[in-house]
């Protein structure tokens, strides 16, 4: 049992960034797995692909099969279990993603698999590898150890790992499909985009941001106030979207849009790792939360721990009366 | 239609410190507040919704300690008809696989159509117990749901993906599904349903009355160990702002204003 099996994920013929982070991930610690990067490749005329992953590992396994065109998580999980047997590598990893959180479980309960989920970073010790991940909205982080021998399963959280230039030139081998019979139970319609509106906040120079801690939507209005003392557009943490406050356009986060501008206006906004993706970028950061340890201070530029309710009124009156002077 | 939606009781951690226990491998509970997780209640919104639609009866799972009642009463009170609670100390809760495996043991007997879960729980946040559960029950899944539509002997789901994408996709029945926040608006329970529900059956069982063999579940049984938590090394270039919040007000507008931020 040797060597370290990474299931790349694709969407509409693009290789996802989080695919080539994974393959960084395992030529880290391949040493303590026993050699080979070998990255799965499943998809349907993804040569290209192919190529770019070849650049980061010492061999790619590519599949061309139309099955694997798009995801379907019936399908991934009995080609991965069929490649894992067959293969029979210490570590497998797949992204912490949609589609990877849709079939990894499932693939641990089959296999009886060692599983850690949501891993931002891997140490060794003592030539033993230590998983690491967060609890309770990244407050806390925990070193798991992996218990027998093997193939452990390990879900990569997506931006942990830097990719740099590719130094590689991995073999590719392109084999049969693992899966000949037909998949039965769960079938891939299609890919519906998010409802577009009228505001696009990727292109705001300044964004006010609410989160949480505006507590209900009346409080809104305050928060619109200050927008428009700043010519500033609202966006919104997943929170807020959620209960229906604002609507899903203004959502920054991995699940909503990516944001870059001038100056990102954090109000009320723990910083849970999906919003910190989506906004980080941004040139300058003032965050306004009344918990010190809340993470959206680790990328602040300014921060303020205070009560909203009691800084944003006091902060409106003031834009107001500078601009005015 | 015969449905289960399982839930989960977890800290409210979202603005208040935590801190680590003695063993530090787990954290200190006392002073935090414990609710349903955020996901289970639109899991518990959406099984009753699926009910409203189709009929048929929804059961509600959920693993903890009895300080959980007040949350599995709700649920009963918002339309659930039947609660079984799994209290067992043994079990390794952290680990989402034993979790799914002593879920999966409670429902495995009651031919279940449709399961409903959490995406994920803001505690732990693996993301896994959905499809866990359905593997562990021979059941088709879908995670990360956002939309659900029965049909005959199946649904179609809509499954968020990063961006705000949407998977459209088939799933047949029974499956479990694992639904994400916002998928609809989690109603509040009507007061006369409180009363109603304090009548509604609530069963307590361990893992002998469902059959688990405990090395299975246990801390020792895992093929993975948490070997210690810790505080995350925090690296914040961030300014801080003090003063009263008049005074922290007037600095930010300042920088906003004439320090060039604009």
């Amino acid at each position: 049992m040797s060597g370290i099996l990474v299931f790349a994920e694709h969407r509409r013929g693009e290789l996802r960034d989080v695919s080539l982070e994974m393959l960084v991930a395992a030529a880290n610690v391949a040493p303590q797995a026993g050699g080979e990067v070998t990255a799965v490749l499943m998809g349907s005329h993804v040569d290209g692909m192919a190529e770019k992953l070849a650049g980061y590992c010492d061999k790619v396994l590519y599949v061309d099969d139309a099955k694997f065109e798009n995801f379907n998580a019936k399908a991934y999980q009995m080609a991965m279990s069929a490649l894992i047997k067959e293969r029979q590598p210490q570590l497998v990893f797949v992204p912490h993603t949609a589609q990877g959180v849709d079939v990894a479980p499932a693939l641990a309960v089959e296999l009886d698999m060692p599983y850690v989920t949501d891993v931002m970073g891997l140490s060794v010790v003592d030539g033993a590898l230590r998983p690491v991940r967060s609890y309770y909205q990244g407050k806390l982080n925990a070193d798991y150890a992996l218990k027998g021998e093997g193939p452990c399963l390990l879900t990569i959280r997506e931006s942990s790992f830097v990719v740099g230039a590719p130094e590689k030139k991995g073999a590719i081998e392109k084999i049969a499909s693992p899966v000949a019979e037909d998949v039965v139970g769960r079938r891939f319609i299609e890919y519906l985009e998010a409802a577009v509106g009228d505001v696009d906040i990727t292109q705001a120079d300044i964004l006010v941001s609410v989160g949480r801690g505006i507590k209900e939507p009346a409080n809104l209005a305050m928060i619109q106030e200050l927008a428009d003392a700043l010519g500033a557009t609202i966006s919104a943490s997943r929170a807020v979207v959620d209960a229906g406050w604002l609507p899903h356009e203004r959502q920054v986060g991995t699940s909503g849009k990516t944001v870059k501008p001038k100056v990102y206006l954090a109000i009320g906004i723990s910083g849970a790792f999906e919003h910190v993706a989506g906004m980080k970028g941004s040139k300058n950061i003032i965050a306004i939360n009344k918990d010190p340890n809340a993470p959206i201070f680790t990328v602040a530029t300014y921060g303020i721990v205070d009560d909203l309710f009691k800084v944003v009124p006091k902060l409106i009156e003031e834009i107001k009366n500078l601009k005015a002077s | 239609m015969k449905i289960l939606v399982c839930t989960k009781l977890v800290p409210d951690t979202s603005e208040s410190d935590v801190s680590i226990d003695k063993t530090g491998k787990d954290i200190a509970t006392n002073g935090l507040k414990f609710d349903i997780n955020e996901a289970d209640n639109y899991a518990v919104e959406e099984a009753i919704l699926t009910r409203e639609a189709k009929e048929g009866e929804v059961d509600v799972l959920c693993m903890a300690p009895q300080s959980a009642d007040v949350v599995i009463r709700m649920a009963l009170a918002k339309g659930c008809e039947r609660a079984l609670r799994i209290e067992d100390p043994r079990v390794n809760v952290r680990n989402p696989l034993q979790a799914a495996k002593v879920l999966a043991a409670a429902a495995k007997d009651q031919a279940y159509d449709l399961i409903f879960t959490g995406c994920m729980s803001s505690d732990d946040k693996n993301m896994s117990v959905g499809a866990a559960l359905a593997e562990e029950l021979g059941m088709n899944h879908a995670a990360m749901v956002k939309h659900v539509e029965i049909g005959d002997g199946k649904v179609t789901v809509q499954r968020e993906l990063e961006g705000g994408l949407l998977e459209v996709s088939e799933v047949a029945l029974p499956a479990v599904l694992s639904v994400q926040t916002g998928i609809n608006t989690p109603r509040y329970a009507p007061v006369r349903e409180l009363r109603k529900a304090m009548k509604k059956e609530l069963k307590v069982v361990n893992l002998d009355d469902i059959g688990v063999d405990e090395n299975q579940v246990n801390e020792a049984g895992s093929k993975v160990e948490l070997l210690k938590l810790y505080y995350p090394e925090v690296i914040s270039n961030a300014e801080m702002i003090e003063g009263t919040p008049e005074e922290k007000a007037e600095q930010i507008a300042f920088k906003l204003v004439k320090g060039g931020l604009l």
